[in-house]
């Protein structure tokens, strides 16, 4: 990530969240999206970049509980704010369900845009735990994924569904 | 705003976060006026479950402006702002007669959505000016309104072409008194179909007056041909989806009889 939109040096603003379930404390330029902060300033590279203007969804985060395309916001905006990242979503110990079946069902390919599935797909399930295909794919209709044909990460979905109901 | 500057269609000396306005985030539905501030964003809508309730037409186009994520931070009145002519949150609110609230360092104005566009990306807001809010004043007891655009997807594209369209219907329910039909993605800027509107007044609400209605508003629309459409194919679906949004407004406009 090198584009920026001001390359001047600038003073830096301190902004304090909580990400991940800690407390985070961290300082930004002003005009650094929550992407860039997330990738370039705390080396959380799993969310990814991919179009950087909101159509493809690999850089989806969680922000108060809403997934968001992180690179339409900016890092200063997350005073205050609870983030959650894919690098939050696994246990102490193994996988997330969702994470495990994706690779059990081959939902990826290539790999760039799986965490911002991941995130979406969770979100969905906390709030929605019998969503049912249709809702799926409407819900997911902000995640581009250009290798699997998204077939098999729709099976995946369903499966950690029905396998997170079950618990 | 990021990716347009990202993408340096223009230059700024500084981003004022105005989310921290409280009349900007307004969200109010009060004696059936509904107030939508320039920053809330489409999820509030449409998870407000009074406001979907009446204003369905409004919800139509709240769900459909990009996918979950950008809809957690796309707003009314920013795809207003944005003032492209195929921005699918214009036309239905031109049908549902919103009124635009525009304060600046002169004073506060009033705007109809329909005069707010004036070319591609263009607006009518000056240096120092701001959009405050979307107003909608409450709604005659037999009104119906809704929005449809044909895309080749299923969702997350960029309107061919839309149609909104809103009726008042008698307390029969079956003659119209009068209607709104508003046009995307056929011209310059979002288009309110006058002509078509004003035929409306006193048809009967039948498949041959939407028919009909449909004839003049393809006459009213000025596409072009581009990548995501032609000429030919644009003008048909001005028709084609007049007719269906009138039919969708009328039967919303029934079930308020």
């Amino acid at each position: 990530m090198t584009q920026t939109i001001d390359p001047q040096p600038v003073r830096k603003i301190a902004v304090q969240c909580t990400l991940n379930g800690k407390q985070a404390e961290f300082l930004i330029a002003p005009y650094q999206s929550l992407l860039e902060t997330l990738r370039d300033v705390l080396a959380l590279t799993g969310t990814k970049e991919g179009c950087n203007d909101g159509n493809c969804g690999a850089c989806t985060v969680s922000v108060d509980g809403r997934i968001v395309d992180s690179c339409l916001v900016l890092g200063a905006e997350m005073e205050g704010k609870t983030v959650d990242t894919i690098e939050g979503m696994a246990p102490a110990e193994g996988l997330h369900p969702l994470q495990r079946i994706f690779l059990e069902e081959a939902a990826l390919q290539c790999g760039i845009c799986t965490p911002g599935f991941l995130v979406s797909a969770r979100a969905l399930l906390e709030k929605e735990p019998n969503a049912n295909e249709t809702r799926i794919r409407l819900w997911l209709a902000g995640n581009l994924c250009r290798c699997t044909g998204y077939d098999k990460i729709i099976t995946a979905v369903q499966r950690a569904r029905d396998e997170m109901q079950q618990r | 705003m990021l990716v347009q500057l990202r993408g340096e269609r223009f230059e700024l000396d500084a981003v004022v976060d105005v989310k921290h306005v409280p009349e900007i985030m307004e969200l109010s539905f009060l004696h059936g006026a509904l107030t939508v501030g320039a920053a809330v964003p489409c999820y509030q809508i449409y998870e407000n479950e009074s406001i979907a309730k009446v204003f369905p037409g409004i919800i139509d186009a709240a769900s459909l402006i990009g996918g979950i994520q950008v809809q957690t931070r796309a707003s009314l009145g920013g795809n207003l702002c944005n003032a492209t002519p195929s921005a699918d949150g214009i036309g239905p609110l031109i049908v549902h007669s919103a009124v635009a609230t525009i304060t600046g360092v002169d004073g506060t104005r009033t705007v109809p959505v329909e005069d707010f566009c004036t070319r591609p990306g263009v607006n009518v807001l000056n240096s120092g000016e701001l959009l405050i809010n979307i107003r909608i004043e409450a709604r005659p007891a037999h009104f119906g309104a809704a929005y449809q655009r044909f895309i080749p997807r299923n969702e997350m594209d960029i309107a061919v072409a839309g149609v909104a369209a809103s009726v008042v219907l008698d307390t029969t329910g079956e003659h119209i008194e009068s209607g709104r039909i508003a046009l995307a993605a056929v011209g310059p800027t979002p288009i309110f179909a006058e002509q078509a509107s004003d035929f409306l007044t006193g048809q009967p609400a039948t498949a041959e007056t939407f028919a009909q209605a449909g004839e003049i508003a393809l006459t009213e629309s000025s596409p072009i041909t581009d990548m995501r459409g032609t000429i030919v194919q644009r003008k048909h679906l001005v028709g084609v989806l007049t007719r269906r949004t009138l039919a969708a407004a009328t039967e919303r406009a029934q079930g308020n009889v």
